[in-house]
């Protein structure tokens, strides 16, 4: 069976300025998303802070369960619903002590709700080590993009590297982006999923880079606009097999994995979609600019 | 490489049943009789995410150790100066940590430089100024020696919260140093995370310190403190009434005796009120000292002191010679047990502080292992379907592939003690997606290959070896982008990361060793006219 007639030639090479265009302005709305909302919404690990995981036995609204916290610390915090009659309580204050603990959740909320309901998850997180992990976060995104562009430099050459490095970072801020639009929280589940998109993203351009080097050896007359072309072609089936069977196990995560990596999964979805187009759209679009640049330059 | 089909073949169940026996103890129940005794019993460890239990991340404040060290040697230098006649005022240990003190004949200074070089060899002059009224002289640690205590003041915390855990009684706790001053603890299962956390983080410094009867405990308060004095609360409990208030005293600084010369600690039932009590057995030396200090003391108060808290301060009637005492003060037997416990692992040489704390209730933990596990094999069976819907019989090739480097990544996760978490089962189902990356890789490659007319064994030969610079390159790559990950201690996150990079690792071995041995098994096997593909 194919998906993909062999031999088809679509004209990527020539699709390419569009690609550019609408990805920078992808970029520019990503970018006025996290500006526009004051930052990203950092979680309790980058930010510090207490959540408290919440489950009911009955029908309740986020609305009640602030009214059952009026007048304690968690007064102002956030509210979400968290699966069926879940609800996850987000605050900047730290509940270390239990006596905090029992004085703002549990005593109102038995209050409001008799016991009906049960405390499934607490996580409480210091300013210092939340400190800590955005350093450990930013230098660990920075790093592995260096390490990608040297792996790819020695064993192709160096522009392919930009290539791939410029796709990657391409692919984190969409990703971030998207985070920000759809009002998700930064946790280090996104940095999870962060990674995973880079492995993929880079996994993706490094076939069809790979084929780009190989048609180059093979017909090294032709242009390399072409070539690249033909690679993008003679490589579509797999990428577009691969993207699909990621994406639906992605999927099985997004309806199956439950409400604790639910965030995470969301931004697996739009890693893989944005990870595959960035390999061809964008990588191969940088390996081309380089070419013509060098040639300028003779 | 390896050209026997049959030396191949072996390879690879080789490698499968290996899994599959260090799978065996996480799936099976019992395993018959003469079985068990060969086969590994480690089932496969879950994180705490999955199955409940508490993580936390302390820090040790060896500031304040390093501070208390240095406030026990100013005590004892005010003693050595006093014995040599050397006259002195203002001493006094102040930030820094550093001692300060005056000098009120500069022609001392020598003398001081003897003591310290001949008696105190860990501490040096840091400062020194004169005035009119005499040399300002400040003394601190050398850096060395304070270094070593920084270091030595983190391995005896640990070594205490070890203690503390073992004697609570929790299975497989897991407590290691974390950077230069943290230490991680995580106790799987745990039904009362707050009592846990009492337990780890109370310093239980106990101290006896006489009572200062000669001062006025009125003036102290007013802020007159006598030099060589503290004031202490207590709590006073009110049987009746169930009220409790706090009672001020003035006791003398220096401790007379400390946790550390304990044998051991009990809980004890007094017989009045049936009130549990925590009752003290020194040790040899503690006990002499006990027996001197009571001695020396009768008709004064000697307050007990736990973590600066006066518990009781009661007189002392007479001599105390049997190396015994008791610590009583409105306990329920919970909070006597778990003092006793404390008490008997040792004190914690500085506080500890919270820094992060996780608890899941083991409810959530089943309910996401259910889902975990449902969306694995929803996930894994739409591949698997998808690919013998696009591949047709090569599919079920790669579909085995598929299903060996699934049990080949669990496999490596009993058998290297690993941790399997939330994020951990998404990085298993996400390899699932990738290591189909790698069959699909080489299939489209030999379906190219036969486009130009060669014939199947070629194809699948040029294939393979094309595909496999390509399935190298984009794998190792992936497994530097999960590596990145680990950096981030916990617990969740770090399982992904690890999951995904023996998942990888699986990938490359399955993709190409095992779907090639298969490949050149039925191609050998079966006369084979039209490649399924």
């Amino acid at each position: 069976m194919d998906l993909i007639k062999p031999g088809i030639s679509l004209d990527f090479v020539g699709k390419m300025k569009y690609a550019i265009i609408f990805s920078a302005v992808l970029i520019i709305i990503c970018i006025g998303s996290v500006i526009f909302r004051g930052g990203l919404n950092l979680g309790i690990d980058f930010a510090g802070g207490t959540i408290v995981q919440v489950k009911f036995q009955k029908d309740i609204s986020a609305d009640e369960i602030r009214d059952a916290l009026q007048e304690t610390v968690l007064e102002n915090s956030i509210i979400q619903q968290f699966g069926t009659n879940e609800f996850l309580i987000r605050t900047a204050e730290m509940l270390h002590d239990q006596e905090l603990l029992n004085a703002n959740v549990q005593k109102p909320l038995s209050t409001a709700f008799n016991e009906d309901y049960e405390i499934r998850r607490v996580e409480v997180v210091g300013s210092k080590v939340g400190m800590d992990f955005q350093r450990k976060a930013i230098f660990a995104v920075i790093v592995s993009w260096l390490a990608m562009l040297i792996y790819i430099a020695w064993r192709f050459e160096f522009r392919y590297g930009l290539g791939g490095i410029i796709a990657i970072i391409h692919d984190v801020i969409i990703i971030i982006g998207a985070v920000s639009i759809l009002k998700i929280e930064f946790t280090i589940s996104i940095l999870a999923a962060l990674f995973f998109v880079i492995g993929f993203s880079i996994n993706d351009t490094i076939v069809v880079l790979d084929r780009i080097r190989e048609n180059v050896k093979l017909h090294a007359r032709k242009k390399l606009a072409d070539l690249i072309n033909l690679s993008i072609n003679q490589t579509l089936s797999r990428t577009i097999l691969t993207s699909l069977t990621v994406f639906l196990t992605v999927l099985s995560l997004y309806f199956f994995g439950g409400p604790v990596i639910h965030d995470l999964s969301v931004a697996l979805l739009v890693g893989v979609v944005i990870g595959t187009y960035s390999s061809i759209f964008i990588a191969c679009t940088i390996v081309l600019f380089f070419e013509n640049v060098q040639k300028k330059g003779r | 490489m390896f050209t026997s089909l049959k030396v191949r073949i072996s390879i690879a169940l080789i490698v499968f049943l290996g899994a599959i026996v260090f799978l065996l103890p996480s799936f099976v129940e019992n395993v018959p009789s003469p079985w068990n005794k060969y086969l590994p019993k480690e089932k496969i460890h879950l994180g705490l995410d999955l199955q409940g239990g508490m993580h936390l991340v302390l820090e040790v404040d060896t500031e304040k150790a390093l501070e208390s060290m240095l406030e026990r040697q100013s005590e004892n230098l005010r003693e050595s100066l006093m014995d040599n006649k050397v006259r002195f005022r203002n001493l006094e240990t102040v930030k820094g940590p550093m001692i300060s003190m005056e000098l009120t004949d500069p022609a001392a200074r020598p003398m001081l430089e003897t003591i310290l070089r001949e008696e105190y060899l860990d501490l040096e002059i840091a400062s020194s100024r004169t005035r009119d009224s005499g040399q300002l002289i400040k003394i601190k640690f050398l850096d060395k020696r304070a270094m070593e205590m920084h270091r030595l003041t983190v391995e005896h915390s640990l070594e205490t919260i070890r203690n503390r855990v073992d004697q609570f009684g929790i299975t497989e706790p897991e407590i290691v140093p974390q950077g230069d001053n943290r230490i991680m603890v995580q106790l799987p299962g745990i039904k009362d995370p707050e009592r846990a956390k009492n337990l780890i983080g109370k310093t239980a410094l106990l101290e006896f310190k006489l009572v200062d009867d000669e001062h006025s405990l009125e003036e102290a308060l007013r802020g007159n403190i006598p030099e060589g004095s503290v004031i202490a609360y207590g709590w006073h409990g009110d049987r009746v009434t169930g009220q409790r208030g706090s009672v001020p005293y003035l006791l003398k600084s220096r401790a007379l005796l400390t946790g550390a010369s304990l044998e051991t600690a009990r809980v004890q039932i007094s017989d009045r009120f049936g009130e549990p009590t925590v009752s003290l057995t020194f040790n040899p030396q503690g006990a002499t000292d006990f027996d001197r200090i009571t001695a020396e003391n009768v008709r004064r108060r000697l307050a007990i002191v736990l973590d600066g808290i006066v518990h009781s301060a009661p007189v002392i009637q007479e001599r105390i010679s049997g190396g015994q005492a008791q610590i009583s003060g409105n306990f329920t037997l919970e909070e006597a047990r778990d003092l006793a416990i404390v008490l008997r692992a040792g004190a914690l040489p500085a506080p500890v502080n919270i820094l992060e704390e996780r608890t899941v209730g083991p409810s959530l933990g089943s309910d996401s292992i259910k889902q975990g596990i449902m969306a694995t094999i929803i996930g894994s069976l739409l591949v698997i379907f998808f690919m013998i819907f696009y591949y047709r019989l090569s599919g079920t090739i790669a579909d085995s592939a598929l299903i060996m480097n699934i049990i080949l990544v669990l496999g490596v996760l009993a058998a290297f003690r690993a941790t399997l978490t939330l994020p951990g089962i998404a990085g298993l189902l996400l390899t699932v997606g990738m290591a189909v990356d790698a069959n699909v890789l080489i299939f489209e490659r030999i379906k190219e290959e036969l486009r130009t007319g060669k014939t199947i064994r070629l194809a699948i030969d040029t294939g393979f070896k094309r595909a496999f610079i390509t399935i190298l390159d984009t794998h190792i790559t992936g497994i530097v982008s999960a590596a990145f990950l680990i950096m981030f201690g916990t617990g969740p996150v770090k399982g992904f990361a690890v999951t995904l990079i023996i998942g990888l690792l699986a990938s490359i071995f399955t993709a190409y060793f095992v779907t090639r041995v298969l490949f050149d098994y039925s191609t050998s096997k079966f006369n084979i006219k039209k490649l399924s593909i």
